[in-house]
């Protein structure tokens, strides 16, 4: 059995050299006409060690970086270094699942934190990757370019001796003259758009340069691609800002809920525009399997350019964001803003507003904070802050029915449930707050006549009562909000123009075939004319023998077989004894 | 406005009809496909063609072959030149096998059957998820169940074009007729969504341009994969052949019958070229509706990352078949694992991994 294996392998290695040896002997038959149908870089076997001396050590590193076996491998850890970063949740793409994940996997989190696993795309590791394969790229076409120059400079290569031994072959003997067809080849060839010259006894044509050229023009596209990706990540910014209807934004950084921004950002650059969110309108599926599903999201804007442009009237929907002066204005999300008002102890009404609240499930149940911070004073005319623990249904399921989550996302029957604290909000202890929760340490909560937690649910237009002359909060009415991305990146154009130039270069190597014919026309030993012709192309070409017999049938009308011989012997193993000078 | 919608549920519901009877007729192509198979097992020509395959494995020393005149005209063909054509230097030079049928009249016959079933379940296939795209009234691909009977569909329509611009393709029908079964009766049974309208990420031309190329892609590199699977076997039968070993009865009978390695591999990196530029489109497509969707024209959201991942398996297939000693069978593993990328970042990524492109209940 085992034995059955080493005579397997050994075959197979005996194999590889025979093919390897014909591959020689060929190319050494065919010589410089074989030669350069491709600019692709010979293969150096990796064991050839260099010469001591560190311009030989510099110089092997680099013949190996730019070599095609060192692209393959670079190209393969490529696709496999961006696997983990599709399993793993990523800092880049949310910040929040990657806590989650972090607490909820504490042995593997210290190791994926050491292999740069939640910041895959930017970690040591990929970058060496990416990097060390576009020095190879750039390697690699820089010497391909200077080639490919030569190769449209010089002329196609002369016809081999032995035209017999090419893939695609034929000869037939005629009474016209060689010059002649020579002469009407040359022309055929020409009109065909081969670059075509007479060298000797034959005409040489080649055609199909595009190839090289597209396959050029698609590597060199990646480059442009990348660093225009690069730039893109260098100078971008990217802020999210929620509006609640009627209320406005202008493009300075104070005005964000929170920004980003590449490392080489400057924030000088923010484009001076700004705008009202005059109407938010979200519709949703009412009937079937996918109730509740958002149909359509619109955010109707007013906008200005610059400081003092002219007001115009826009519509944001989710595929289509405003424009203006280079930054896009994303509509992200949306939700409900509840209007409250507070009055205080002494009945004067110390607060109103429409407070934005998060939603937390698809059909838009909402939780967030009302938070009174000035100018309220209680039943005894003390100073003393309110917080309200907000929760928002926009369709409650009914009084009885057990939940106090929303049914629908639209506004059918909404109900705000409140309960209250009053003492400290905690917003002068220098830390930043989270605007949506209230800090209740040191608060107290507003207890019911039963001493239970003050509770209750509201309609639009009913009021909750404060106990102890506290007074009251209200609920008005509601408003929409919509949250928006305004992001800038630049050089996006760019990456553009390189993906289009990759596509047409990838479009020009693939589909062109490069390929050279001979035409070889002699005056053989009892003076009848021996034409041969033959096509080189590369293994993969199947039109190459179809296009000979095309080139051939029309060549052959202008030079047809002699009348007597029998043409036959002319395609046996040999080729006619003339042909070979 | 209720009739259009007691309109568009009839047409759902016809569309689901005609994606069960397409099944059936699948089911009878399959059948016959069997068929032709077990009859052309059974063909002397079979068995012999398999003896000449050895012998011409081993007399490779004579490389020339004379072919057909290719633009024989009506008048005496000899007057017209011939072409011999030289296979490349290392390649065996074997003939393709005679196909399923192994020659036998029956199993031909069996073979066209088959055939004219695949036709018609493909046009009973089409037409439902044509009726599917009038219920729902936009492109027929919003969530996995309509993405997987319009893929389906392609890949029988790009097997159809094949084998009516006369490629030699009729060998991988009984392959392609049961992974079609396969995929639809998933699509049917597991990934069945009810039809409706989109949310609202999805309204968009892009749609339209990312979708549908990503699904002609996929169905096409499908049929890449099939061949380049089929040449890893055939090419282990010939170089048996070629070594004096004995194959197995399975590859005796099922393998010899295949198209030549040398053809089966030129068929796959045809096929997976062609698609390249394709698939490289389609990313970018993705990209630009991303930028205008999601703020960001590339973010790493899985998709994208599987996309990316398969893109690049895909280049890595096209520079070894160029590379020295990566030719041939190691080319061969990397179209299957870059295929396997693409069927994983269809089905894993929507499945296991959520991302921003998981919406439209699967
Ligand atoms: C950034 C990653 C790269 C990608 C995505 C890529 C992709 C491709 C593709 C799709 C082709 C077309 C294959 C064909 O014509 O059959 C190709 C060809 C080629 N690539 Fe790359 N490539 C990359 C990097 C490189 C590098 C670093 C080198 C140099 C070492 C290189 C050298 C070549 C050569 C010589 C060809 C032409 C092969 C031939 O003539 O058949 N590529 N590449």
């Amino acid at each position: 059995m085992s034995n059955t294996k080493t005579n397997a392998a050994e075959e197979r290695a005996n194999e590889r050299e025979r093919e390897g040896r014909q591959e020689r002997e060929n190319a050494a038959e065919l010589g410089a006409a074989g030669s350069q149908l491709s600019t692709a870089p010979r293969e150096e076997a990796l064991a050839t060690l260099p010469a001591m001396g560190v311009i030989g050590w510099v110089r092997w590193f680099w013949r190996q970086l730019t070599s095609m076996r060192v692209a393959l491998i670079l190209l393969f850890l490529l696709s496999l270094g961006a696997i983990p970063g599709s399993l793993i949740p990523q800092n880049s793409v949310d910040e929040l699942k990657v806590q989650t994940f972090k607490e909820a996997h504490t042995t593997v989190t210290p190791i994926y934190e050491k292999l740069q696993f939640f910041d895959v795309y930017s970690s040591v590791w990929f970058s060496a990757i990416y990097i060390l394969l576009f020095i190879s790229l750039i390697g690699c076409i820089v010497p391909r370019t200077g080639q490919f120059v030569g190769q449209l400079r010089s002329r196609p290569p002369g016809a081999p001796k032995r035209l017999t031994r090419l893939p695609a072959y034929t000869t037939w003997r005629t009474d016209a003259e060689p010059e002649q067809v020579r002469e009407v080849a040359l022309a055929m060839m020409r009109k065909r758009r081969f670059r075509a010259h007479v060298d000797g006894d034959a005409v040489a044509a080649e055609k199909g340069y595009l190839r090289e050229a597209g396959n050029l023009v698609f590597h060199i596209a990646l480059i442009v691609m990348l660093v225009a990706f690069a730039t893109g990540q260098l100078f971008k910014s990217e802020g999210g800002k929620l509006i609640v209807q009627g209320d406005g934004f202008s493009n300075t950084l104070t005005q964000y809920d929170d920004f980003k921004s590449g490392s080489l950002y400057d924030t000088d650059s923010l484009a001076p525009f700004s705008f009202t969110l005059d109407k938010f309108v979200g519709t949703y599926e009412r009937k079937g399997p996918q109730i509740g599903t958002p149909r359509k999201y619109e955010a109707h804007i007013t906008y200005s350019e610059g400081a003092y442009g002219k007001p115009k009237k826009a519509v944001i929907k989710v595929n289509e964001p405003l424009v203006v002066d280079g930054s896009k204005v994303y509509l992200i999300g949306h939700g409900y803003a509840p209007v409250v008002s507070v009055k205080d102890g002494r009945g004067k009404e110390v607060y109103k507003a429409a407070v934005p609240l998060l939603p937390i499930d698809s059909n838009v149940t909402s939780t967030g904070a009302i938070k009174v911070m000035d100018g309220y004073k209680d039943g005894t005319g003390k100073r003393d802050q309110l917080g309200f623990q907000a929760f928002f249904v926009p369709t409650f399921a009914g009084n009885g029915k057990g939940t106090m989550f929303s049914q629908f996302p639209a506004a059918d029957f909404p109900v705000l449930a409140l309960n209250g604290y009053h003492g400290s909000l905690g917003v002068d202890s220098g830390l930043p707050q989270n605007v949506y929760q209230l800090n209740t340490s040191k608060m107290e909560a507003f207890k019911d006549s039963k001493g239970d937690k003050l509770k209750q649910r509201l309609l639009p237009g009913e009021t909750m009562k404060l106990p102890d002359g506290a007074g009251s909060i209200t609920f008005e009415g509601i408003e929409q909000w919509a949250s928006f991305q305004i992001s800038q990146q630049p050089a996006s154009g760019w990456a553009l123009t390189g993906a289009i130039g990759a596509i047409a270069g990838l479009a020009g190597s693939l589909f062109i075939q490069r390929r050279r014919v001979w035409v070889r026309a002699v005056r053989g030993a009892d003076g009848v004319t021996v034409v041969e012709m033959a096509g080189l192309g590369r293994s993969e070409s199947a039109k190459l023998p179809e296009e000979l017999a095309d080139l051939a049938v029309t060549l052959h009308d202008m030079a047809p077989t002699a009348p007597d011989d029998a043409s036959a012997e002319a395609l046996s193993e040999e080729p006619a004894e003339g042909a070979e000078k | 406005m209720n009739l259009a919608a007691a309109t568009n549920e009839n047409l759902a519901h016809t569309s689901n009809v005609l994606i069960y009877s397409s099944m059936a007729v699948y089911t009878l192509a399959f059948f016959a496909h069997i068929a032709e198979w077990v009859f052309g097992s059974r063909s002397k020509v079979g068995r012999t063609a398999a003896a000449l395959t050895g012998d011409g494995a081993a007399a490779s020393s004579a490389k020339i072959r004379v072919q057909v005149a290719q633009k024989g005209g009506a008048t005496a063909v000899l007057d017209r030149p011939k072409i011999i054509t030289r296979s490349a230097a290392g390649s065996r030079d074997v003939p393709d096998g005679p196909g399923a049928a192994g020659g036998t009249f029956k199993g031909d016959l069996y073979g066209r059957i088959a055939v004219s079933m695949t036709v018609v379940a493909f046009l009973v296939q089409a037409s439902g998820v044509i009726a599917r795209a009038m219920s729902v009234q936009r492109a027929p691909w919003g969530n996995m169940y309509e993405f997987s009977i319009t893929f389906s569909t392609v890949a029988v329509a790009a097997y159809l074009i094949l084998m009516a611009l006369k490629k030699n393709v009729r060998w991988m029908g009984l392959l392609l007729v049961t992974t079609v079964l396969l995929d639809l009766g998933i699509a049917t049974t597991v990934l069945y969504t009810s039809s409706d309208q989109l949310v609202p990420a999805l309204h968009s031309y892009w749609l339209w341009i990312h979708v549908s190329t990503a699904i002609i892609c996929g169905a096409v590199f499908y049929i890449g994969a099939v061949a380049t699977l089929l040449y890893l076997f055939r090419d282990s039968y010939e170089s048996k052949l070629a070594n004096g070993t004995e194959p197995g009865s399975f590859a005796q009978s099922v393998l010899s019958r295949l198209p030549a390695a040398a053809t089966l591999d030129k068929f796959s990196y045809r096929i997976n070229a062609a698609v390249f530029p394709l698939w490289t489109f389609t990313i970018i497509a993705g990209a630009i509706w991303a930028g205008d969707a999601w703020g960001r024209y590339w973010g790493w959201d899985p998709k994208e990352v599987w996309s990316f991942i398969t893109w690049v398996a895909y280049a890595c297939y096209l520079h070894a078949r160029a590379t020295a000693g990566w030719k041939g069978r190691k080319a061969a593993y990397l179209a299957l694992i870059a295929f396997g990328c693409w069927l994983f970042n269809y089905y894993g990524v929507n499945i296991f991994v959520t991302g921003k492109h998981s919406y439209a209940g699967v």
